[in-house]
């Protein structure tokens, strides 16, 4: 099985928010949820870069760790997965990831956490592949159909991308030597405890 | 038109595209020289990662309107990660086991602590209706707190493998619920005990006495005098208000998330709370202990509110002796009259 993962090579990324609204549009994400977002660092300023960034998908992941309920799984696929119908809100898994991916929608009283939502590498949740119960709670299954997240798959620079983590560090490793720069894998070293070197 | 000025223009012209075949020349030179190095000021990861102090976290701008969202990549959540299932986990399971296990202990050694002379069947009033309110109201929300913030830590692995998946969520949830609502009923509880009993729970010079005795814990037969609170009460009242007060704090900073900051002090706040909890649970253990299976007669204190005069005279002898030098009786009954003071 491959081992998938993100990559954005933040040398191409143009910050369109193209990724963005393509997954909000996929999922049917909810109002102030954003499984994706673009970051721009130190923008205006010569050299600025943005990165698009989302669940990363980490080897062992910190949000899996300190769940109370264990609501998270990990697929054959290494993408990392949860139970909303597990899932109490408690927030933990915010405090615990290093990409800021878990969201809450505001319910209840005083706007507490409602059950957490964040990217799915398009794979759905725990239901059956593509039913109608799976994408009112997680969104559409891309990857049961065969296709790769749609963010990466629409990226107009191809500056992010999805896939078998060892082939997309051997395309971005070809880009870099190439082109003769790179500034980093961004978040490879916290999410999978190596980054890329060329 | 003269030649003169033709002449003129033509040489403009033949200078004009002389120069332009000249650049067209040196043109590819420029271009390759820029083209060395267009990144020379990019960000790389590495840099902002060298740059990080601590654990702060890598940001930059977003254009969704939620400045949180502005942090990329903050490292140091994984240290959390790693000290709220290390540390807090641990020190949760030490506190319970510790505790059960120091008392089992004790009470096999010790035994129950009776009252040495027989009960004398006079009963002298120890506590009020207000004070007992407090501590019950107090006392039955630190229970519930207890309960649902060791299921939060500890649940996953001493529960969840007993109830499974659906149960187990269905009963923290509640839990969850039943740990944000009660909250304010155990800081009113903690709010009134601290208001009657402060003036009796300040040190003084018959502490130490108590102290260097053991509290009468260890010997049979020794009771070293005590006015209202002996000293090891006076631990148990500073130590659930310094510590009841630092769980309502920072309990309410993790209610309302927006009021407590960023992301790094609701971690503070929770590390604390956990281990504050932890600590908190091993004293309460003792003393639910020592005021019910350990002590005859103790219970009664804060069941009826009136205890017996011979186990006062044991455990409390220089309050009774307050107590009855203002209802004016050495013998009896001072049923009905205020406590101390």
């Amino acid at each position: 099985m491959a081992r998938m993962k993100f990559l954005c090579d933040a040398d191409r990324c143009i910050e369109c928010n193209a990724c963005v609204t393509a997954c909000k549009n996929e999922h049917e994400v909810p109002w102030g949820i954003n499984r994706r977002r673009v970051v721009t660092i130190n923008d205006g300023l010569p050299g600025e870069r943005s990165v698009s960034m989302a669940c990363m998908h980490c080897t062992d992941a910190p949000c899996a760790a300190v769940c109370p309920v264990d609501c998270f799984y990990t697929t054959d696929d290494a993408v990392v997965l949860h139970s909303k119908d597990t899932c109490i809100g408690c927030g933990y898994c915010f405090y615990a990831c290093p990409f800021g991916a878990p969201q809450y929608p505001k319910v209840g009283n005083f706007g507490t956490r409602g059950k957490m939502d964040k990217c799915t590498y398009c794979a759905g949740g725990p239901e059956a592949d593509m039913t109608e119960a799976e994408y009112v709670k997680y969104g559409s299954n891309r990857l049961a159909e065969g296709k790769l997240p749609l963010c990466a798959e629409m990226c107009s620079t191809k500056a992010l991308l999805a896939g078998d983590g060892d082939i997309i560090a051997e395309i971005y490793k070809e880009r870099v030597v190439t082109r003769g720069y790179g500034s980093g894998a961004w978040g490879w070293r916290t999410a999978y405890g190596d980054a890329i070197t060329v | 038109m003269n030649m003169k000025h033709l002449a003129r223009r033509i040489a403009a012209l033949m200078a004009v595209v002389t120069v332009l075949a000249l650049g067209a020349v040196t043109a590819p030179t420029g271009a390759q020289a820029q083209q060395v190095n267009p990144t020379a000021q990019s960000v790389t990861e590495d840099k902002l990662f060298q740059a990080l102090q601590g654990d702060q976290m890598v940001a930059g701008r977003v254009s969704i309107p939620d400045d949180q969202a502005s942090g990329l990549i903050k490292p140091g959540n994984k240290s959390w990660a790693g000290t709220h299932t290390g540390t807090v986990r641990f020190l949760s399971i030490a506190a319970v086991v510790s505790a059960i296990v120091v008392l089992a202990l004790f009470y096999m050694i010790r035994g129950r602590i009776m009252v040495d002379g027989k009960m004398s069947g006079i009963r002298i009033l120890r506590f009020t209706a207000i004070e007992r309110f407090a501590h019950w109201l107090m006392a039955g929300s630190f229970i519930v707190l207890a309960l649902t913030g060791l299921n939060l830590v500890l649940g996953r692995t001493m529960l969840l493998p007993l109830l499974g998946e659906g149960a187990f969520s269905t009963l923290t949830v509640w839990g969850k619920l039943a740990h944000n609502y009660v909250g304010p009923a155990f800081m009113l509880g903690l709010l009134l005990s601290f208001l009657v009993w402060v003036a009796h729970n300040l040190p003084n010079k018959v502490d130490a006495e108590w102290i260097a005795q053991g509290g009468g814990l260890l010997k049979k037969g020794v009771h070293p005098p005590a006015k209202k609170f002996n000293a090891g009460q006076k631990v148990i009242f500073w130590s659930v208000t310094i510590g009841g007060a630092a769980l309502s704090f920072t309990g309410v900073m993790l209610l309302f998330p927006a009021m407590a900051g960023t992301q790094a002090d609701w971690q503070l706040f929770q590390l604390i709370h956990g281990i504050v909890a932890a600590i908190l649970s091993f004293v309460i253990i003792a003393h639910i202990y020592i005021g019910s299976i350990g002590m005859e007669g103790a219970f009664d204190a804060m069941g009826s509110g009136e205890v017996d005069l011979n186990w006062a005279k044991e455990h409390h002898s220089l309050w009774v002796e307050e107590v009855q030098a203002k209802s004016g009786d050495k013998s009896i009954s001072t049923k009905g009259a205020h406590p101390a003071e």
